[in-house]
């Protein structure tokens, strides 16, 4: 790589790839508005019937309304913390597991045919018994949403602390190394990749065991929104609350994405 | 330096015990750069691990300068394959991880690492990730961190194995010229006779598992060559020759 200016072959170059860019996204905006305008359309004309599928303009009207009434940020504010309360105590607590198992085979091996059943039980089957245990509340869903990430957080973890090269295992060892600085300076770093791909993996099943918590049981909350809308027959909440629901999670995403980004600058290409 | 007497080991294996060494006779001076061929898997990285204290022998004895082996001792530096740089570390906490392991990070330890990388052309590089390096410069890079702790021994795992030719040939120059500069004892582990002869005061050829030691050539024709020049003389196509037969590649 030279800092001279690029030859006309590369500036073509990389001017059709911008165009090729620009194109994908104008496409995928076009594709939305068109979706946006049909949907619109076909409620205008009496094709749908608005008071069932709702309409972007009904949508956007009670979005302003939740807005005005200051309601939107609180039951926003309530899923997203339950959510990132869940989803980083599930990473958390599934990394430590994951550590105690690498730590002692034996625990491994004791643990492994609950780890299956547990990985294969809906979880959100345990929802009515976290409801009786912790109560009608915020707990019951922080611990449903815990339970959901919980068991992929250790089973990927474990697999990943596994799966750590052996032969710098063997280089850690001939410099006398013990199993806590093994795990500490070679393990665990090498394993970044897998944690930040559990965590990508966790925010979205996060999400689910918040809506499914507030379905059960909730006063606020996105999943609120959306099963009280239903109940009242008020599909223009239900709808909205789905899409400030999808962007909430995306964002939630796009946010580990950019934490592991600047990890990955700060410390290497290899983490 | 190193003196293995009857050195046998014996491993657990899920479908029985396997035996990898058995009574290993090994007698390396100071200073001596050794090497150790052997067909795959006839336990030449075994031998390494029992000498580095990695696996206890189940028979016999082993003695590293002048004392018992009984696990890993900062008299003896490990090389493993491959370079095993941790890329999330710069180069220069890669050179200084022993150090780290051992809570040995003095200044004069640390003084002593610099020094090394500056000796050896990768002092501008120290605060580069090992994904910023060519091949041979991760394995000088690996070297030095194996030198860092200031080891009497180095103990070198086919350490070139996944290099290309060309690489290989500068990068095993470079090392050994290196290695002898800092005037280490060094035991090699090969799969490559030519390496081996191009590097070596002396070569151990193993048999099949369960590994004895066949035979030693003492590379005394080639003595004061450097390795480039010993792949061009017939004394080197002799012993290639004679160590080929002894390994027995029919097998």
């Amino acid at each position: 790589m030279n800092n001279a200016s690029p030859s006309p072959a590369r500036q073509a170059y990389l001017l059709s790839v911008r165009r090729q860019k620009r194109q994908v996204h104008l496409w995928q905006a076009a594709l939305l508005l068109g979706l946006l305008a049909l949907w619109e359309l076909s409620c205008r004309v009496g094709l749908s019937d608005g008071f069932l599928t709702s309409c972007p303009s009904r949508m956007a009207a009670t979005f302003l309304n939740l807005c005005r009434s200051g309601d939107l940020w609180r039951h926003i504010g309530v899923s997203c913390g339950e959510t990132v309360i869940g989803f980083l105590s599930g990473t958390a607590l599934g990394t430590v597991v994951a550590i105690c198992m690498w730590w002692s085979g034996k625990l491994a091996r004791i643990l492994d045919p609950y780890l299956v059943v547990l990985n294969a039980l809906p979880k959100t089957a345990l929802g009515p018994i976290f409801i009786v245990w912790m109560g009608a509340g915020q707990g019951a869903i922080i611990v449903m949403t815990l339970a959901i990430s919980l068991i992929v957080t250790i089973l990927n973890m474990y697999q990943g602390f596994l799966s750590t090269d052996g032969e710098k295992i063997r280089l850690m060892r001939s410099l006398g190394a013990s199993r806590w600085q093994i795990l500490w300076l070679l393990v665990f770093p090498a394993n970044a990749p897998t944690l930040f791909a559990t965590l990508k993996v966790n925010v979205g099943l996060s999400w689910v065991g918040v809506i499914m918590g507030e379905f059960l049981v909730s006063q606020a909350g996105l999943g609120y929104l959306i099963v009280y809308g239903s109940q009242v027959f008020n599909m223009d909440l239900v709808m909205t609350s789905i899409v400030i629901l999808a962007a909430a999670a995306v964002v939630m995403y796009r946010l580990v994405l950019w934490v592991e980004k600047f990890l990955n600058r700060f410390w290497g290409k290899g983490l | 330096m190193i003196h293995l007497r009857g050195a046998s080991f014996v491993y657990q294996a899920p479908d029985g015990e396997v035996e990898a060494l058995r009574r290993v006779d090994m007698d390396i001076a100071p200073g001596e750069f050794c090497s150790v061929v052997g067909p795959s898997g006839c336990g030449k990285s075994t031998l390494l691990s029992v000498i580095s204290g990695l696996e206890p022998l189940t028979a016999g004895t082993a003695e590293v300068d002048g004392a018992p082996v009984c696990g890993p001792s900062e008299k003896i530096g490990f090389m493993p394959q491959r370079d095993q740089l941790f890329p999330w570390r710069t180069i220069r906490d890669n050179v200084t991880l022993g150090l780290t392991v051992t809570k040995k990070r003095t200044p004069e330890a640390l003084v002593y690492a610099d020094t090394l990388l500056r000796r050896y052309g990768l002092w501008e590089f120290a605060g580069k990730r090992p994904s910023q390096l060519s091949g041979g410069m991760r394995q000088r890079c690996a070297l030095i961190r194996t030198m860092a702790t200031n080891p009497k021994i180095l103990l070198l795992d086919e350490p070139f194995s996944a290099l290309d030719f060309q690489t290989r040939l500068s990068v095993s120059s470079d090392i050994s010229r290196i290695i002898r500069q800092e005037g280490k004892t060094a035991l090699l582990v090969t799969h490559d006779i030519s390496e081996a002869i191009s590097l070596s005061d002396r070569i151990f050829v193993l048999s099949a598992r369960p590994a004895v030691v066949k035979s030693v050539h003492d590379l005394t024709a080639l003595q004061g060559l450097s390795p480039l020049e010993r792949r061009d003389t017939e004394a080197f196509h002799t012993y290639f020759q004679a160590i080929w037969k002894e390994l027995d590649h029919h097998e």
